[in-house]
Formats: C-alpha cells, structure tokens, sequence
C-alpha cells in the first residue's frame, strides 16, 4: 500500500533488465516508474506495488527464457491477464517481475466438430463466444468482466459467471491446458480426448492462482447455444422470502441456466445505472433464466412462476423478448459498478454457503453492517450458494479500510461457520490469505505447500499469495486474541 | 444407516504401522475394480469397513458418505428422493464402493453430456502419506480455496491418500427418458452423433455397436417427444438394461478372453485402423477395443489423433496399463506421489511403475 522504492536491490535490478532486453523485443521490457504505474495493482485495487520490472513477452520460448533468468537470480514472478481479478492475485511483488500475458492474444484453432477452441491465454473470455458463434457454439463460464478478463485468469481463478449453476466452472469448460514450470518445462495436461492418463492436473491447476505454473495455452470446450433462453424476474417484499424460492427451485428438481438475487440497495443502484425495469421498492429480486429445448423451456417457466408465487413473491415478469432479458441481465452483470457510484470505494467479498442458510446469513450480514457503521449491498449467485456483499466505503478517510477489512473477514468467517468458504470463484489472493488459517488447520496448510513444493521448489511463482505460512497464520491467531479491529495495520503484509 | 460405522482411527493406526514399517498397503473399496490398475503387492488396507451416509440434503443437491459404502446405498438413497449420481458411476461389481469409484475415476454413458466423475466432487477428507487426516474442498457448489486436492484424488488409483470421506454434487433424474436406435455405418454413425452434439439436444447417451446407433434424450417429456421429431429411429422398449448392461461391460461384446482396450480420441474422429471388434461410446469420445493387436501398435494409433488408451482388462498386468507419460509430466507425477505420500506406502505401482 505505500509506495515501495522500485530499486531495492540496484545492481540486480540493472543486471535482469540487460539480460531480459537482449532476449525481448523492443518495447517489451518496462522499467520506468511511469510504465510500470499501470500494474501496480488489479481489481482489488485498495492493495498497490510497484514491481521491480514488467514484461510482455508473445512467444512461449520468450516466456521461457523471462522465467530462467528470473529462477537463476531468485527474483519472483507473478503472471497477470488482465488484471480484473478481485482479491490480489495479480498484485506485483516489488522486488519481482509482472510477466503480463496480454500479447497472448490469439486464438489458434476452432474444431467446430469436437467442439473445442485452442486459445492463448491473454484471449478475453468474451472474445472466445464471439469468435466460435458463426458455429452456433459458445464457451458458457460467463464471469461479468467477461469483456475485460482473460480465459488465463479464469484458469488460474477457476472463475464462474452467471449460467455456472446447469453449466458448471471454468474447470468443467476445459480440456486441455500447457503450462510452463518455473524451472522451463514445458507440460501439457488434459487432451483433446476426455479423462487423460494419470492424475487430474489439469483440474489441480485450475485455480492455482498462477502459484504453479505459466499457462501458456489453453482448450476450451464449446457448447451448442440452447435453442431458446428465457428469463423470469420475481419481486419479493422480504429476503428471507427470496432465499426459500431459491430453495423450492431447486428442490422442485429444476436446474436454471442461472438463479440470482439482489437486495434492496443493489437493484436500486442497478436500475439508477442501466434502468433494467427492476422494482425499486423491492426487498429481494430474483432473477431466473431457464434455457434448452423450446419445450422444456415453457414448461419450465409455468412451473418456475407457480413456485414463486406459493413462495410469496410480490410480482414476477416473464422477459417479453430477447431485448427484455438481455435488459434484465444487464442490470445485474452492471451490478458491480452501479453500487460502485453509491460510495467513492466498495469492497467485494465472495463467501459459498450451502443455500439453506441464505437468509440467516443475510440477516447477520445485515446487523454486521449496521454495527460497523458501513453500508453492505449483496448481489449473489443465489443457485449455488455464492455471496457477494458489496462493503461501501470511502478509500480516503483514515481508519475506513481497516474497519471495512475488518468487516469483510467476519463475513468470511461467518461463511465458514455455517459450513461455507471463504472463496467461491474471486480467489484468495493476498486478500483472504488470514481467512485461510480460519478454514484451514495447519497440517492441511503443510500439505498444501508441499504440493506448491513439487511445482516451484523455489517458492518464486507469486509467492505469499493463496496459501498463508504457518507464520503468518499464528501471527493472525494471535493478532485476534487481542479481539477487535486488526491492531497492527502496519504489519509487514508480503 | 444401520450399518454405518467410522474406522478412519483404525485406518489411520495402520497408515501410522505403514509409515513405521516401511511395508506398503494396498487400499482395497469393495475388490471389484481390482482387474484394473497394475497388479501390485502389499499389506491389505480394508477401507470397506469405513462406511455411511454422513450428510444428504436433496435441496442443497449435496451428499456426503464415507468412502467405503456400498454404491448401490449411494444411489438408492439418493432415488428416493428422485436423484442420481450424474456420471453414472460403472459399478463392475455387487462389491463397489463409492471410494473405489472415485479412486478409479470412471464415468458411464452420460459422461461427455453430464460431466465425469470428478466434475462432481465437491470436497474429500482423506489420509495422507503422513498419517494425518485432512479435508479438501467443502460441501459447497463453489470453493476455490487452496489447490484442487480432492479433484486431485479423483483417479488417483489411491495412489496419493486413502479416501475417508467425499462430498459430492448430485442432480435430479431427468422427467422423462426414451432411447431412439438407428442403423447406421460406423462413419456415418460417428458423424451424425457428433452433428447432434452441435445442436440443442437434450443427449444423455450415444452408442454404436457396429450397427445400431442408440441415442439416449432425457427431460421434461415434451423436450424428449420434439427431440425425438428431429431425429428420428425407434423407440428402444428395455432401455434401461441397454444403459446399464453398457456400464456394467455386460453386453456381448465384453464376453471372450481377448484383452480389452479402452480407446479415448476426440469424438469426431472417424474410425481408426486397427484390428478387433469395437463399441463406440460416449458419442464417439470413448471406444472399446477387444483385440490383440500389440500394445504399441494401439497405443501409436490413439496418440496419432490426440487420443490415449487403457488396457482395461486382460492382458499383462505387469506391463504399462495406462498411456505411458511424457517424461517431465511423469517426473511432476512423481513429485506430487512425493507430496502426498512420501514414504510411498499406498498402492505404489498400482497406476505407473515407480509411482
Ligand atoms: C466487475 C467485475 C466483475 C467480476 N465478476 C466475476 C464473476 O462473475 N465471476 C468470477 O469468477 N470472477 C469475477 N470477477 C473477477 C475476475 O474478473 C476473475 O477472477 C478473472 O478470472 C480474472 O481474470 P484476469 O485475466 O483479469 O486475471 P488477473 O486479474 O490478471 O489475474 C488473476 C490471477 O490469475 C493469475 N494468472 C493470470 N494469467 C495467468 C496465466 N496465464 N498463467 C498463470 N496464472 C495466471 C494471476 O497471477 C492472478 O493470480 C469480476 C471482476 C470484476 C472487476
Ligand atoms: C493379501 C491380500 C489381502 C486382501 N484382502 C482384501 C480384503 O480384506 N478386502 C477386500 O475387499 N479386498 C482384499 N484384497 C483384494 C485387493 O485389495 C484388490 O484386488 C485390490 O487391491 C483392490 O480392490 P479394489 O479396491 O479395486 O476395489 P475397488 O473398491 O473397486 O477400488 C478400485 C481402486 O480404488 C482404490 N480405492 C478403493 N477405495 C479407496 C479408498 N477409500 N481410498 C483410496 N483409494 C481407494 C483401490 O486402491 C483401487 O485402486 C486383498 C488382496 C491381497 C493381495
């Protein structure tokens, strides 16, 4: 969070840039504080550093060389798409190199009849759905920054999106991937036919949070669009309400494309900022999509509809057409940003809980919040569970961030005590990183890092992210027996 | 259940004897997987014993048992409520165990349109190669803290930990099913599978035995009627054997001493040139081979189009059973077996010698 002196370590510093430049072409190296100002920081961008140096490579062999002169001289690397992530992940080590993937832009080949899409990691997710519609196909993990982020980082994040509840995580959407080993080697995992020899790594790496490996390429696996989607968005008077319609759904044996919930302070932030039609004076919207063979679909939504209403939901619309539903969706995938334009800074937690304790959680969210004086709008995957209370807040008055940290991590925990996680699809980061001493003991943590041990020995892919030291989880138990709002806000954080 | 009980103290104090004495286990579920995987040697781990329904909630969609009961408790607790295991996990056996199906990592006819069997694991408690007993994942749909370990664990072979509990995402049984056979060349058969797979379909089963073409549709029944209007064929009357003799390897073409192979290519992949009888599943993506065509020979002709091969059943089980590895994928194998279990006492050799 302070600005760090760039050049720590002066000699070794001039000596990588040297090596790094006669390997890199021309403008592929930044080194200048003002180049490197842009990556200081990803989504999450209460957490800035500098790093040492930036480079783009756009050949494998070039990344490959940028992580042998890094391993020789123990400088660090952390990999960064496009830098939309929510909880550090892509945070720059400051005495370490940002390896951006952004030139990895290409998709390399479309085999419309495996129905598969080879890509290089810096391709955004959007752009894969684009490229392969003239096939009538589509890539379906749809985070809402799918126009910004990248399929690398939904790899390294095991990211979800909206139609994740039928369609399943970025680790179901994919078949194959090649990553390059801090030590240079070259690995693929996965193929292009189903259930590879030998142990699932290519499930491992998902997720891994760039903490195991370079993913150089990626196999996308490509679905035919649904011959009809149709959304329905029900209005209810208490949230309790809207969490057992959630349930009823579900326990009905239907399975929607997508099942998502906004609270009061979310739709109205919602409708101010794109006027998708929500009712504002609603304590809880759902929104339903429903989607395959034409048929099912209409039966489907008689069924949806008639759930709703025994569920208590005040009114409930059926999208008029496919204008109406993409008005529908818009609003909740701008959800973000609108309660963005309520307060100057928010802050995005992501706890799962099972859904069963939806309401009760939402009820403790909401007297947490007015305990702590900060404002909370939730927007959340409701079909699976997936929490994301917005914290508001104001960057700029001292103590707000502390307090609002201070907040999140009691979510989080709370998370975890009715059975939860910490993390549902937004990673650990550097920002969950004391949380995982909550959910974690320290011989399942041990293990954890043996198994970063077996990938990086040297510990130099984005080190003190997603996995805490026993250290530093001892420290934190330390640090909440003394109870209260951290007391250390200037402790050593990497 | 009546006859569940918790030995995960028992199979920890025989882990930590292991450990002392540097003897290997070999950790059996039910025995009926045991033609699979390499022969290997060691002191008997019984996880059977280890076995109950710790948790069902059809409403969250999530169950969790203990490794060592019975498949067939799994699913009929889980049709009482009208649901399933949606990767259709291949029994092989009266013996199967959940832990063994997992472990294996096998998935039946609705695979390539469900998902496979690690697609469905939501979270595991396991032992380690140090004795301790650990938890991975959760009981959640969504969880992306720490590394994958319990995915990790999913055909393993038990290799890397002995499974004590899993957590698994199950899904309701769909309204209605109706099977459709068509008679088809193997070209156009595989062509046509992989033309229906492009389209908005509800698939749930794609079979070719040389002849007939049996495509399994499954929903709400007015989906399964339109579907059947698309595409024609007619009505299969015991479906449901079909299905299940299919996954249990019960059909005809299992019968007969000749070692089995299980091809996986990319499913459009028009037939390969190799010698035998074949049965092409999981529309084109997986494909039985009995034949006794040189391992080599087999293994060449998958690799060739991008695919990979098991030798199933029969043949030498001294010899490699699963696709060989690229020399530094194996040598991160071994790193990971090292992680895990460092003393290397379960099933070494089970998946790849010297893992
Ligand atoms: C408005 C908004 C909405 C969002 N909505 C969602 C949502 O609905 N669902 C969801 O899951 N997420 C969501 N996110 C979070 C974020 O978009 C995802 O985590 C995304 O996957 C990050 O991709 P990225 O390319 O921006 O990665 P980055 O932020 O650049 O990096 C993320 C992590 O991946 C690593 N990484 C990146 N590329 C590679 C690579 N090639 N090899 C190895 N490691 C790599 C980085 O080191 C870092 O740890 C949202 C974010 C925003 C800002
Ligand atoms: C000396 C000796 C004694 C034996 N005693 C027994 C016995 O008492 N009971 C018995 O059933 N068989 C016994 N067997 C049979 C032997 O265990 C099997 O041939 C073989 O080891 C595996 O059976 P199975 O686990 O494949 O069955 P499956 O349940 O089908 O298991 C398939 C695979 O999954 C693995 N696996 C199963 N459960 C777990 C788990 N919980 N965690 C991790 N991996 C798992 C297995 O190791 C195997 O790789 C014995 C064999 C020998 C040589």
């Amino acid at each position: 969070m302070s600005t760090p002196i760039i050049d720590a370590r002066p000699h070794e510093r001039r000596e990588l840039i040297a090596v790094l430049q006669r390997m890199l072409p021309a403008g592929a190296l930044l080194s200048e504080q003002e180049d490197l100002r842009p990556y200081e920081c990803d989504g999450l961008s209460a957490y800035r550093e500098l790093p040492m140096l930036v480079a783009l490579p756009d050949t494998v062999e070039q990344v490959r060389a940028i992580l042998a002169a890094c391993r020789e001289r123990g400088v660090p690397v952390v990999a960064r798409g496009a830098g939309t992530g929510l909880s550090g992940g892509a945070l720059p080590n400051p005495n370490g190199l940002l390896l951006s993937l952004a030139k990895f832009n290409r998709t390399l080949q479309i085999d419309e009849n495996n129905r598969t899409a080879r890509v290089q990691p810096g391709v955004r997710n959007l752009a894969i759905s684009q490229a392969v519609a003239p096939f009538g196909l589509y890539y379906a993990p749809d985070p809402s920054s799918q126009i910004a982020c990248t399929i690398g980082g939904n790899v390294a994040e095991n990211a979800g999106g909206i139609h994740c509840l039928k369609y399943g995580l970025t680790v179901h959407n994919i078949q194959s991937l090649q990553f390059l080993t801090m030590d240079g080697s070259l690995i693929t995992v996965g193929g292009s036919a189903l259930d590879a020899p030998g142990y699932d790594l290519l499930a491992f790496m998902t997720g891994s949070e760039g903490l195991l490996g370079v993913v150089v390429e990626i196999t996308v696996k490509l679905l035919a669009h649904p011959e009809r989607a149709q959304v329905v968005l029900a209005a209810f008077d208490d949230v309790e309400k809207a969490g057992n319609a959630v349930a009823a759904i579900i326990g009905a044996g239907i399975v929607p494309a997508g099942l998502e919930m906004m609270d009061n302070l979310a739709i109205r932030a919602a409708e101010q900022f794109v006027h998708a039609g929500y009712p504002v004076d609603a304590a809880a919207i759902l929104l339903c999509e429903l989607d395959g063979v034409n048929e099912e679909v209409s039966e489907q939504i008689l069924q949806v509809r008639e759930i709703l209403k025994q569920c208590g939901a005040t009114e409930s619309h059926t999208a008029r057409d496919e204008r109406e539903r993409t008005l529908f969706w818009a609003g909740r995938k701008a959800a973000f940003p609108a309660v963005g334009r309520l307060a100057p800074d928010y802050y995005c937690m992501d706890g799962t809980i099972p859904r069963k304790h939806l309401a009760q959680v939402l009820r403790r969210i909401g007297e947490m919040s007015a305990d702590a004086g900060l404002a909370v709008a939730n927007v959340f995957h409701a079909g699976d569970g997936n929490l994301h209370p917005l914290i508001l807040y104001d960057a700029s008055k001292p103590g707000d961030l502390g307090r609002v940290e201070e907040l999140g991590a009691r979510i989080l925990e709370l998370c975890v005590t009715v059975g939860g996680t910490i993390t549902g699809e937004h990673g650990v980061g550097i920002e969950k990183i004391n949380q995982m001493c909550v959910q974690f003991p320290a011989p399942a943590l041990a293990q954890l890092h043996a198994l970063k041990h077996a990938f990086d020995p040297d510990g130099l892919l984005n080190p003190g992210k997603a996995v805490p030291t026993l250290q530093r989880c001892a420290e934190y138990g330390a640090m909440h027996v003394h109870g209260g709002s951290l007391p250390f806000p200037d402790l050593e954080r990497f | 259940m009546n006859d569940a009980y918790d030995s995960s103290k028992e199979l920890q104090a025989q882990v930590h004897a292991a450990i002392h004495s540097g003897e290997p286990l070999q950790i059996s579920g039910g025995g009926s997987k045991s033609f699979y995987g390499r022969a290997t040697s060691g002191t008997c781990l019984a996880a059977h014993s280890h076995r109950g329904i710790v948790s069902y909630d059809a409403c969250e969609l999530v169950l969790t048992a203990r490794a060592g009961t019975p498949l067939k408790q799994v699913e009929a607790v889980l049709a009482e409520r009208n649901q399933m295991l949606a990767f259709e996990p291949p029994h092989l056996g009266e013996s199967a165990t959940l832990g063994g199906a997992i472990a294996t990592g096998l998935s039946g006819p609705r695979r390539p349109y469900a998902g496979a069997a690690r697609d469905f694991v939501l979270g595991v408690k396991l032992i380690n190669g140090h004795g301790e007993i650990l938890s991975f994942g959760g009981q959640v749909m969504k969880n992306v803290a720490g590394y994958d370990v319990a995915r990790l664990m999913v055909g393993a072979l038990g290799t890397l930990g002995v499974l004590l509990e899993i957590s698994l995402k199950v899904l309701p049984r769909p309204a209605t099913e109706l099977t459709l056979v068509q008679h088809r060349t193997p070209d156009e058969a595989i062509e046509v599978m992989n033309i229906w797979a492009r389209r908005s379909l509800p698939l749930s089963g794609c079979c070719y035995d040389g002849d007939r073409l049996y495509v399994r549709l499954c929903g709400a029944g007015s989906a399964v009627r339109a579907a059947h209007d698309k595409i024609g064929g007619e009505i299969l009357a015991n479906a449901h054997e079909f299905w299940q003799g299919l996954r249990e390897q019960r059909h005809a073409f299992f019968d007969g001493s000749l070692p089995l192979w299980r091809v996986a290519v990319p499913p459009a992949q028009p037939p390969l040139d190799l010698s035998g009888k074949w049965l092409i599943d999981w529309g084109g993506a997986q494909r039985w081979l009995k034949s006794n065509a040189d391992a080599a020979t087999i293994r060449r002709a998958a690799a060739e189009c991008g695919g990979h091969v098991t030798l199933f059943r029969g043949g030498d089980r001294g010899e490699e059973i699963f696709h060989p590895l690229a020399p530094e994928l194996f040598s991160l194998h071994r790193r990971i077996k090292n992680a895990m279990d460092p003393k290397h006492i379960f099933n070494p050799g089970r998946m790849y010698p010297n893992l």
